[in-house]
């Protein structure tokens, strides 16, 4: 263990204290100030556009998961019940384009959204729409049907293991008391996946609230997240002190959220039981 | 057998985990070629003490010997033991030929000669025919014959078992039984056998280790065991037995008596128990050493008069359970089934009566807590 | 568990269900192909005809063989380190239970569930404040940060499904551990330690968030591509790139995956194996 947790203790302790600690200074000219001050913090807590994009960035991610998980619930569901044979391939197959490069396959979703690209070309030549539909692409929901997508694989896997690892006679004892279909599944089958339901919703809502390629390439002035404001300050802005403390409030609200959604889980686990 | 001279020379040994003492000090000795079991409840020691055998757990104290070799130091692959493990630890990545193979690489023989030997272990546990097969494809007593035979290739002067029919059901593991007991006889290695079936321990080995607690509560054949066992605990393990409480009242004429509850006073021969006049002592009493009959015995032997509670019909036996007139102790009888239609001699509701010779009654101390 | 039980007999509307999700999950992805071989410079439809221009011309360009040959030097290197962390740290956590191991679990997974631009900026702050110019070396470092959780959880289930007692067997037919290693321990491991390779090779050769905050002067793949998107008439070329690496990605990740279920008991199989005659 010890070379990796050297190795873990240097590449994610360490960085992340040097980011806590710049994110204290302030910028001066080309370099830095390196007194400490929460004047970038004041700077988000008083500057409106902070948090409006922050709150867009929550909400953006929010969806995402919600819309993610529905989505991929079923399809979790369909394999670990009703696939006998070749699960292992189903498997593969359902998670085979999450390998693929994210940037390319947000170019492709670009490519099928853009003015002239896969949807509004077709509807057109169908003639069921007079001009492109312009909120397909450079939108919020742009953004939110790309990451839906491209976090699929995030979601199906942790729902598929608990649904796989719930013994199917529990769901013949429901039966046997006199459950049908619906009730089976809101009193068994949901309450038993909820640990898969929780992974889903922390492996994709924590990740993708960090985004900025998806926002950079689909999402236009109002599809901008917070990463989109964090890279500008490494970038064009070169406000390095100002990025790391946009980052750590990102990272103080992910940890906010996390801990309210797994504290309500918890009750609500409680209730059920 | 006296101290020191087994073939396997277990001196005082000990094994604590921390503050707990898993085992404390067993010596023992088992001797060449015998088929020697561990018998035992979980947790009573066997498996650690197998273990240490073969060099998986480090002895906290004391010594083992195998064939006049002091064995602290020899880590396992050097051991001249093998062992069968309890979920067989057939190598999943290798085939039936290369599992059973396994440990004659060191012995640098040719491919020809090395097939061949595998080949021989293959039909000595009636695969042949099955090296070409994958682990994962193997029933449960296929995957023991496996272990079996990778285990004996090497020629130990041990083999090592644990518990290695446990998994088995019921028919296979009979017959599991029969073929262990041929093969330890063709091969004449010493087998050390750990198992938690009484039974099991009974029909296999020439020789028993009871064990309970971490201790060894008695070492001896099958029959002895049964026959003469030296404790209640032994008793009560083994087999089915009736007990009594009984107290010496005095000991004469080479004989002593006793005064046991229900039963009255009986007399055995001195030798049966070194107990003095005035101890505390319990009466014990295998069901088949009774008889029942409808009327009392003309010969004057022990009899007394008892009420028939229950008859469970077991095909060859039958077994009864009896309450003693006037007492609240009832009695489990086991009476084979000589002759057809027998138990319809035996009226529920009419008196039998109990009879049992002298022989039968075996007298155990106190057990101390 | 047989197909015709009462609990999983076929519902087909969750069967039509299934069909669109995956057809959905792969349309987007399989655009790019598509065009790739379309005449036209612009990406739309209709498509204009067929032509193999756009890979021909790919091969004209020292850029792009140079950033493919950055990726995959940072790439292999990246997934032989990664692999070997990941086996010392799932050997170590199978081997001995100490209080506090899920803890270290879940510290190694850590980048799983932290936003990669975090890393990115955090890693680019560390690296600059202690005066290491960015190249691809801090590249490898960043894509070893985030790598090091797939390695160790595609090794884990390998050591986790490991008997102790496999290893006593061989101990106990006479192979010291040197020799116990080689020939049950590895073997055993193996297609973990493939399918990991494989898996992290990919992540590395595709990772595109950290490695914009991470590279110097020499761009990998995905950065040249990522330049390049700014010019549209550089899209036909960009589509072939994408093409490519698209079904690289395929065959690795698939034989990885194929290769990294050789040995673990898939669920039917157990199930079968427990109701088989003994």
């Amino acid at each position: 263990m010890s070379p990796t947790l050297l190795f873990l203790l240097v590449g994610v302790a360490v960085p992340f204290l040097a980011l806590l600690l710049i994110s204290f200074w302030t910028r001066d000219g080309f370099g830095f100030d390196t007194t400490l001050t929460f004047a970038n913090y004041e700077r988000i807590w008083t500057e409106p556009i902070f948090g409006a994009l922050l709150s867009r960035s929550l909400w953006i991610s929010g969806v995402v998961t919600v819309a993610t998980v529905l989505l991929c619930y079923p399809m979790a569901y369909y394999v670990a019940f009703h696939v006998h044979r070749h699960k292992m391939l189903w498997i593969i197959l359902m998670t085979l384009p999450f390998w693929t490069s994210y940037l390319l396959r947000i170019f492709a979703w670009k490519v099928i959204l853009g003015y002239e690209g896969v949807i509004n070309a077709s509807l057109l030549s169908l003639g069921w729409i007079a001009a492109p539909l312009e909120f397909l692409l450079y939108s919020p929901t742009a953004v939110i049907i790309t990451l839906a997508h491209a976090w699929a694989a995030f979601a199906i896997l942790p729902l598929y293991v608990s649904l796989e690892k719930i013994d199917r006679s529990l769901l013949e004892a429901a039966a046997d008391l006199g459950d049908g279909p619906a009730r089976r599944f809101f009193r068994i089958t949901l309450p038993l996946s909820m640990p898969g339901v929780l992974s889903a919703f922390f492996l994709i809502f924590i990740p993708t609230t960090g985004d900025y390629i998806t926002p950079a390439l689909l999402g236009g002035p109002d599809g901008a997240m917070i990463g989109n404001l964090i890279q500008l300050q490494f970038g064009a802005v070169n406000n390095w002190p100002m990025g790391a403390a946009l980052s750590i409030v990102l990272t103080l609200w992910i940890a906010a959220i996390g801990l309210v959604f797994l504290a309500l889980s918890r009750i609500l686990a409680q209730r059920a039981a | 057998m006296t101290p020191g001279d087994g073939f396997i020379s277990i001196r005082n040994v000990a094994k604590s985990y921390g503050a707990f003492r898993a085992i404390e000090s067993i010596s023992m000795e088992i001797g060449k070629g015998e088929f020697f079991s561990l018998l035992g409840a979980s947790g009573c020691g066997k498996t650690t003490l197998l273990r240490m055998l073969a060099g998986f757990e480090d002895v906290s104290g004391g010594e083992i010997w195998i064939d006049g070799q002091e064995m602290s130091a020899v880590p396992p692959f050097r051991r001249p033991v093998n062992m069968v493990f309890q979920n067989y630890a057939i190598f999943p990545h290798m085939n039936v030929a290369e599992n059973v193979g396994y440990g004659l690489r060191k012995l640098n023989l040719p491919k020809t000669q090395r097939r061949e030997m595998v080949e021989e272990m293959l039909d000595l546990v009636r695969l042949a025919g099955y090296g070409g097969r994958k682990a994962n494809e193997l029933s449960g007593g296929q995957r023991q014959r496996v272990a079996l035979a990778r285990a004996l290739i090497l020629k130990p002067k041990v083999l090592l078992l644990d518990e290695p029919l446990g998994a088995l059901d019921r028919q296979l593991r009979e017959q599991m039984q029969v073929e262990l007991r041929r093969l330890q006889r063709s091969i004449g290695i010493t087998f050390v056998f750990v198992t938690h079936d009484q039974e099991e321990a009974l029909t296999l080995s020439d020789r028993i280790a009871v064990m309970d607690g971490g201790a060894v509560l008695q070492v001896g054949s099958p029959a002895d065991l049964y026959e003469r066992p030296a404790s209640r605990k032994v008793a009560g393990f083994i087999g089915t037995m009736n007990f009594l409480r009984a107290r010496v009242a005095e000991r004469a004429n080479g004989r002593a008596h006793l005064d046991v509850e229900a039963l009255g006073r009986l007399a055995v021969p001195a030798e049966a128990t070194t107990l003095a006049a005035g101890s505390p002592a319990w009466i014990a009493i295998r069901p088949e050493r009774f008889a029942l009959s409808d009327a009392p015995p003309a010969d004057g032997s022990y009899a007394v008069e008892a009420s028939l509670e229950l008859t469970t019909y077991l095909g060859e036996r039958c077994r009864h359970v009896v309450r003693l007139a006037g007492h609240e102790t009832r009695i489990a009888v086991s009476a084979p089934n000589a002759r057809r239609h027998q138990p319809a001699s035996l009226d529920l509701e009419k008196p039998v009566w109990l009879t049992w010779s002298e022989d039968a009654v075996i007298v155990l101390e106190e057990d101390r807590t | 568990m047989s197909g015709g039980s009462y609990i999983n007999r076929p519902n087909r509307a969750l069967t039509a269900y299934a069909l669109v999700f995956l057809t959905v999950l792969y349309l987007p992805v399989l655009a790019l192909p598509l065009f790739s071989f379309n005449e036209s410079i612009s990406v739309r439809f209709p498509l204009q005809g067929f032509t193999l221009q756009w890979y021909v011309d790919l091969w004209s360009r020292d850029s792009v063989l140079a950033a493919l040959w950055n990726s995959v030097r940072v790439g292999v290197c990246v997934s032989l380190l990664a692999t070997a962390l990941g086996l010392l740290a799932a050997r170590a956590i199978t081997l001995r239970r100490l209080p506090g191991q899920n803890a270290i679990v879940a510290f190694a997974m850590l980048p799983l569930v932290i936003p990669g631009i975090i890393f990115g900026v955090a890693l680019l702050i560390l690296f600059s404040r202690i005066g290491v110019p960015l190249s691809l070396i801090t590249v490898g470092f960043g894509h070893l940060v985030i790598c090091l959780p797939f390695a160790v959880a595609t090794l884990l289930p390998r050591f986790e499904g490991f008997d102790r007692s496999i290893e006593e067997a061989s101990a106990d037919l006479g192979e010291n551990g040197w020799w116990t290693f080689w020939r049950v321990t590895f073997p055993m491991v193996l297609p973990g330690v493939v399918a990991s390779l494989l898996l992290t090779f990919t992540i590395s050769f595709d990772e595109f968030i950290i490695t914009f905050f991470l590279s110097g002067y020499d761009a990998t793949l995905p950065i040249y591509i990522w330049s390049q998107l700014r010019f549209p008439r550089e899209f036909p070329s960009v589509l072939a790139l994408s093409t490519l690496i698209l079904a690289a990605s395929f065959i690795l990740v698939f034989t990885a995956l194929w290769i990294g279920r050789i040995g673990l008991a898939r669920p039917e199989e157990a199930e079968a194996r427990k109701e088989g005659p003994a």
